[in-house]
């Protein structure tokens, strides 16, 4: 299967997906199925640098939130549509995440982990001190109920969650083009022996650098619109510990080797989320989420994906 | 800019009392990190679960929180060896330790601290003991109790690690085993073992550090994420390994964030050990004191 059907087929079942939820006409069924896109963005994004190359991000709070107050700042200083929002947050985001390489990749492989997580506190502290994007108070956003595109009136939220339907499809699909291609041969040797890769001729810092870059951009990409669909953002929520976990647990639980697994993980995890918050309470669920990630390192190693691929190798009992 | 010298030298006192309880709370990052390479980001989640068993212990029984920190040295021990026994057998023997390793540190740094908010709820707790609130003044300076406990029993606590390490059997085989895994093995005597142990001391300092750090604040769950980035620049910025090291960088980074506090506002100070952290991995990777 190649890149376009792949993109072809993935549209159109994008597609089915928003029809479906035309036809529900349910605004609850975008808030959540928005949430769970927004997830399939990060962990997709968490993984390119995760599960491809085996370097640890934990900041993926600051960049989802650095994407967002991309956005928040865009707001307040010349206002501009959705879409230009999001490659704005991808530039900044982008070169945050190079950055953040270029000064840690070079040492040991732990130094950039420790530097993505304390990077999360150090941009909610400038953050919390700048009051034009509304300093620890928060901003607040204000959106139109209702978008014209294409002579078509629809609700806000639907198109909310169409932008964050096409990122997640760019998202995959980047993904597994990677996969499938030299750059991505050349992170997983950078996984499984970076010292002999090296030694080989793979420019190992440069591929990186690449993986960080398209990473945070990512990132930054799923957060640009998460001001619009929340209507108030303060720092405590934009740089919510739970983006960093479920980014990471997410990958984790489907299988970090191939793009399916933090798709599988993310549909999984983040419809499990839905369904517990509603039901029984945001904080259980974070438990919940935290046991499972624990879980999962510990005794499925290759996640989700890795059961099956090992039951099918198996073969039929 | 006018500074006033009484400002100035408070500043600077209130930072080397401050920086000996951040050494506290390094120091047994120190060890796991920077003797044992192994990245025990949970570390944070450890020094809350010791504060808050100090709080709990407090409150009913009206024991001194130091008192009890030092009591739960053994449960701490064991709780450390006991984490380590997982992560060497999950990860640590697999070759997993880089990205597996560290994502379960992860969850577990949040299992316990949703945890911990499940059960005791976000408000913030704080102990009662009687250097909380009087104050001694030397001259112009003011050091309040409240800070000259925990330095007082920081400082021990580094002297008996120092020691510990130096002058014991299981503390120069600690030493050994973060020089030269094989060797040691070769010698006859089993690095896991000694891992283990090291692991254990760890964490059981841990329970001394979050009894200091609740006199020090008022604490609730999720308090630990601040000393994250406090930790590990410490640890990187004193040379990995280094007890003596650690001390001088933690004393360092508690000057100038209480310059920064003083003189810019305390909203600020979470940004210092980010910068501390990244000059030192751009310009000397290797510490301080590192060899």
């Amino acid at each position: 299967m190649n890149a376009l059907k792949f993109s072809l087929i993935s549209i159109g079942i994008g597609l089915l997906v928003l029809a479906f939820a035309h036809w529900l006409g349910l605004d609850y069924f975008y808030f959540a199925g928005y949430t769970i896109l927004q997830f399939i963005v990060l962990a997709t994004a968490w993984n390119i640098l995760g599960g491809y190359c085996g370097y640890v991000n934990f900041g993926t709070a600051a960049f989802f939130a650095l994407g967002a107050y991309s956005s928040v700042f865009m707001y307040k200083f010349y206002p501009l549509p959705i879409p230009v929002l999001i490659l704005i947050s991808a530039v900044v985001s982008g070169i945050v995440g190079f950055g953040m390489g270029y000064l840690t990749l070079r040492l040991r492989g732990s130094f950039f982990a420790i530097a993505t997580l304390a990077m999360a506190v150090v941009l909610q502290t400038l953050v919390i001190n700048w009051d034009y994007v509304g300093g620890s108070r928060g901003a607040y956003i204000l959106r139109p109920e209702k978008m014209e595109i294409a002579g078509l009136t629809i609700n806000y939220i639907e198109y909310l969650f169409v932008l964050m339907l096409i990122l997640a499809v760019v998202a995959l699909a980047t993904a597994r083009t990677i996969e499938r291609s030299q750059l991505g041969f050349g992170f997983a040797t950078i996984r499984d022996d970076e010292m002999a890769a090296e030694a080989c001729g793979v420019p190992t810092l440069r591929l990186k650098l690449i993986a960080t870059t398209l990473s945070g951009a990512f990132m930054g990409m799923a957060g640009a619109p998460f001001p619009y669909y929340i209507g108030y953002i303060q720092p405590q929520s934009a740089f919510g510990l739970e983006y960093a976990v479920n980014s990471i647990a997410m990958p984790m639980i489907g299988g970090t080797t191939s793009w399916i697994g933090p798709l599988v993980g993310s549909i999984l995890l983040g419809s499990a989320q839905q369904y517990a918050t509603v039901t029984i309470s945001s904080a259980v669920n974070l438990l919940i989420v935290g046991l499972m990630l624990v879980a999962f390192v510990i005794i499925a190693p290759n996640g989700l994906i890795g059961l099956v691929q090992k039951r099918l190798r198996r073969g039929p009992p | 800019m006018d500074i006033s010298w009484d400002l100035l030298v408070n500043a600077i006192v209130a930072g080397l009392l401050l920086g000996a309880f951040y050494a506290a709370v390094t120091a047994g990052v120190s060890i796991s990190f920077g003797m044992l390479d192994i990245v025990n980001i949970a570390h944070p989640a450890f020094v809350i679960l010791g504060s808050y068993i100090a709080y709990f212990v407090n409150i009913n029984l009206g024991i001194d929180p130091v008192v009890v920190s030092i009591a739960m040295l053994p449960v701490f021990y064991l709780l450390g060896t006991a984490v380590y026994q997982v992560y060497y057998l999950s990860f640590e023997k697999r070759g997993q330790e880089s990205l597996r390793g560290l994502a379960f540190f992860f969850g577990l740094l949040f299992v316990t601290e949703v945890s911990l908010i499940l059960v005791f709820g976000v408000d913030y707790r704080y102990v009662e003991a009687a250097y909380i609130g009087p104050s001694i003044n030397i001259g112009l300076i003011e050091m309040p109790w409240r800070m000259v406990v925990p330095c007082l029993v920081a400082l021990a606590l580094y002297g008996a690690l120092e020691l510990f390490v130096t002058r014991t059997f299981i503390g120069r085989a600690i030493k050994a085993v973060s020089q030269d895994q094989l060797a040691l093995q070769l010698m006859a005597s089993d690095p896991i073992r000694i891992k283990r142990i090291a692991f254990g001391v760890s964490i059981a300092t841990a329970s001394v550090a979050g009894a200091l750090l609740i006199i020090i604040q008022p604490v609730e769950p999720s308090v630990g994420r601040d000393y994250i980035g406090r930790i590990f620049a410490i640890c990187v910025l004193g040379g990995l390994g280094s007890i003596p090291g650690a001390l001088i960088a933690a004393m360092l980074l508690g000057v100038v964030e209480s310059l920064t506090s003083t003189f810019y506002g305390p909203s600020w100070a979470p940004a210092v050990s980010f910068g501390f952290l990244l000059l030192t991995l751009a310009f000397r990777p290797a510490g301080l004191l590192g060899r």
